[in-house]
C-alpha cells in the first residue's frame, strides 16, 4: 500500500523539483499531441463538416464505416506506421521511425475519425429553421455555410478537447512507433509502461497523477474559452 | 470581447506549434539494445561520458536481442548492443552485421523463491530444469526471442527436454527481464536472468528481495555482450563510421574501467572483457 502514497508524494516532487526526465517526458507529450490534434482537426473538420452538412447516397454507409473507424485499436495503428515508415517500408527514406512526427502520425490516423464524426453529428443536429432564416433573409451559400459554422463552434471544441483526451492518453501507437526513446521519444504514458515494468510503481503513479492534471489543465482552459 | 478571446486561445496554440523544434543533428547514433543494459541504469551511467568524450549524441530503444537485430536488419537503427553470440553469427554471415566486438559479460542465474518447492538450489542447470517440470512449478518464461529467452530454449534443450511451450505451469511473459521478474515474485515461480538486472531489482526491493539466486555457476550460462556494427552494403544509410566509433569507445580502456565501476548495493554487474 505504502507505495500508492509514495508515488503521489514523488509526483509533487518530481514536478517542483524539475526532473529532467519528467519534463522531457511532459514535453514530448504536449508537442506529439498538439500536433496531432491540430493536424485530426485540420482534416476532419471539412471532412465532418461535408458529411453532416450535405445529403448524399450512400452516407448512411459512410457514417457505418466512420464509427468503426472510432474504434480502431492503437495497436494496429502503431503495426501499420510501423510497416510504412521501417527503413523497408514504402517510407523508409523519410527516416520517420522513432522519431516524434512519426507518432504524431500513427495519432493523426486514430484522432481523424473522431473529430470528423462528432464535427459530421454537430452539424447534423443545427436547426433547420436557421438555413431557412438565412434563406429568407436572402443570405448566399457562402454566407450560409459561414454562419453555420459559427453557430456549432462550440461542438468543435469538444471534438477537439475529445481528440486531444484520446491522443493524450494513447500508449500503443507511442510505444511502437517511438521506441520509448529516453529525453527524445518518450512520453508520459510509455514511461509509465516502463516504470511499471520496471517494478517502480511509486514513479508510475506519479507520472499518472502529471498526466491527468494536464488533462485537467487543457479541460479547464477550454471550458473558460466557452464561457465568454 | 467573444472574438478577442477566441484569438488569443488560436494565437496561444500557434505559438505552440512554433515552439516545436525540429531537432536535426548530423552526429547523432540511433541503437537498439537490450532491456538488461538499459533496466540496470547501466546506459544511463554510460552514455554521457561517451557523448562528452566524442560529441555523438546517442539514442537508444531498448527491446529484446530478437527484435533489436531485425531492427539492425531492416536498417532503422545504426549500432547494435546485444547478448546471444550464436544469433549474432548468423547475422554477419547473412551479410547484415559487420563487425562484432565483445565488450562485458555477467552471468546467468536461476532465481526463485526462498523455500524452493522444486527443491533445486545447488544443482547444476539441466538437473534443476528437469526437477521443475516432474514437479510442475511454475517457471517464468520471457517468451519473446531476446537473448535471455534464447538461452533459455537453449538450456532446456540441453537438459533433454523439449521446451514446455503449452505446459500450465510454463508462463510466457513476453515482456523485459524486471518485469518477468515481478510476475514470478507475483507467481511464487522460477525464472533465469542475467545477474545484472537481477541485482537491479535486489536493490530496488532494498533487502527484501524475495526471490533468491538458487542456480549459478554453470559454464553454459555465460552471457556475453557484443556491439555489432551493421553491414553498409545492406544499410548504406546507416552511420557505419560513427557506429565504429561507439564500437571502439566501449573497448577503451576508459570504458572498460566505468563497466568495471558500475555497482549496484555494493555489487558488480557486468564485468568488461573486450580485447
Amino acid at each position: 500500500m505504502d507505495f500508492i502514497v509514495a508515488g503521489f508524494i514523488k509526483a509533487i516532487e518530481l514536478l517542483i523539483s524539475g526532473d529532467y526526465s519528467t519534463w522531457t517526458a511532459v514535453l514530448a507529450t504536449l508537442k506529439v499531441s498538439t500536433i496531432s490534434m491540430l493536424l485530426s482537426v485540420g482534416a476532419g473538420l471539412p471532412c465532418g463538416f461535408l458529411i453532416g452538412y450535405f445529403d448524399f447516397k450512400g452516407k448512411k454507409h459512410l457514417r457505418t464505416i466512420l464509427d468503426t473507424l472510432l474504434a480502431l485499436p492503437t495497436v494496429f495503428i502503431g503495426l501499420a506506421v510501423y510497416a510504412f515508415i521501417s527503413r523497408q517500408g514504402p517510407l523508409g527514406e523519410l527516416g520517420l521511425l522513432f522519431t516524434l512526427t512519426g507518432i504524431a502520425i500513427g495519432q493523426t490516423i486514430l484522432a481523424f475519425p473522431i473529430v470528423t464524426a462528432i464535427t459530421a453529428s454537430i452539424v447534423e443536429n443545427i436547426d433547420q429553421d436557421l438555413k431557412l432564416t438565412l434563406v429568407s433573409l436572402g443570405a448566399g451559400k457562402r454566407n450560409i455555410i459561414a454562419t453555420c459554422l459559427w453557430e456549432v463552434r462550440y461542438g468543435i471544441l469538444t471534438a477537439a478537447v475529445t481528440a486531444y483526451g484520446r491522443v493524450l492518453t494513447e500508449v500503443g501507437i507511442s510505444m511502437m512507433v517511438g521506441g520509448n526513446i529516453k529525453y527524445h521519444t518518450r512520453t508520459i504514458t510509455t514511461a509509465i509502461a516502463l516504470e511499471t515494468n520496471k517494478g517502480m510503481f511509486a514513479d508510475g503513479i506519479a507520472l499518472g497523477v502529471v498526466l491527468i492534471t494536464i488533462a485537467f489543465i487543457v479541460n479547464l482552459s477550454l471550458s473558460f474559452l466557452r464561457k465568454q | 470581447m467573444n472574438k478577442k478571446r477566441l484569438f488569443i486561445g488560436i494565437a496561444t496554440i500557434f505559438l505552440m506549434i512554433m515552439a516545436i523544434s525540429v531537432q536535426a543533428k548530423s552526429k547523432e547514433l540511433m541503437m537498439a539494445t537490450t532491456t538488461s543494459t538499459d533496466n540496470t541504469g547501466l546506459l544511463d551511467y554510460l552514455i554521457p561520458h561517451f557523448e562528452k568524450e566524442t560529441g555523438i549524441s546517442l539514442k537508444w530503444t531498448s527491446t529484446g536481442t530478437g527484435k533489436a537485430l531485425k531492427l539492425g536488419q531492416n536498417c532503422d537503427v545504426d549500432v547494435l548492443l546485444v547478448h546471444a553470440p550464436p544469433a549474432e553469427k548468423i547475422f554477419i554471415a547473412n551479410g547484415y552485421g559487420k563487425e562484432r566486438r565483445e565488450v562485458m559479460y555477467n552471468d546467468f542465474v536461476i532465481i526463485g523463491p526462498e523455500n524452493d518447492p522444486a527443491d533445486i538450489k545447488g544443482k547444476n542447470i539441466s538437473e534443476a530444469l528437469k526437477m521443475i517440470k516432474s514437479k510442475k512449478v511454475v517457471f517464468i518464461s520471457r517468451g519473446d526471442d531476446s537473448g535471455t529467452n534464447k538461452k533459455e530454449k537453449l538450456l532446456w534443450k540441453n537438459a533433454g527436454i523439449s521446451q514446455p511451450d503449452k505446459e500450465k505451469w510454463y508462463v510466457q511473459t513476453g515482456q523485459g527481464m524486471l518485469a518477468s521478474i515481478s510476475v514470478a515474485e507475483q507467481r511464487d515461480g522460477y525464472t533465469m536472468t542475467d545477474r545484472g538486472t537481477y541485482i537491479k531489482y535486489q536493490s530496488q526491493k532494498g533487502g527484501n528481495a524475495t526471490l533468491k539466486v538458487l542456480v549459478e555457476g554453470d559454464s553454459i550460462l555465460l552471457n556475453q555482450y557484443s556491439v555489432l556494427t551493421l553491414d553498409p552494403k545492406n544499410c548504406p544509410n546507416a552511420k557505419y563510421d560513427l557506429a565504429l566509433k561507439f564500437s571502439g569507445w566501449m573497448a577503451s580502456p576508459n570504458a572498460q574501467n566505468l563497466i568495471k565501476d558500475f555497482r549496484l548495493i555494493g555489487k558488480k554487474l557486468f564485468i568488461p572483457n573486450a580485447k
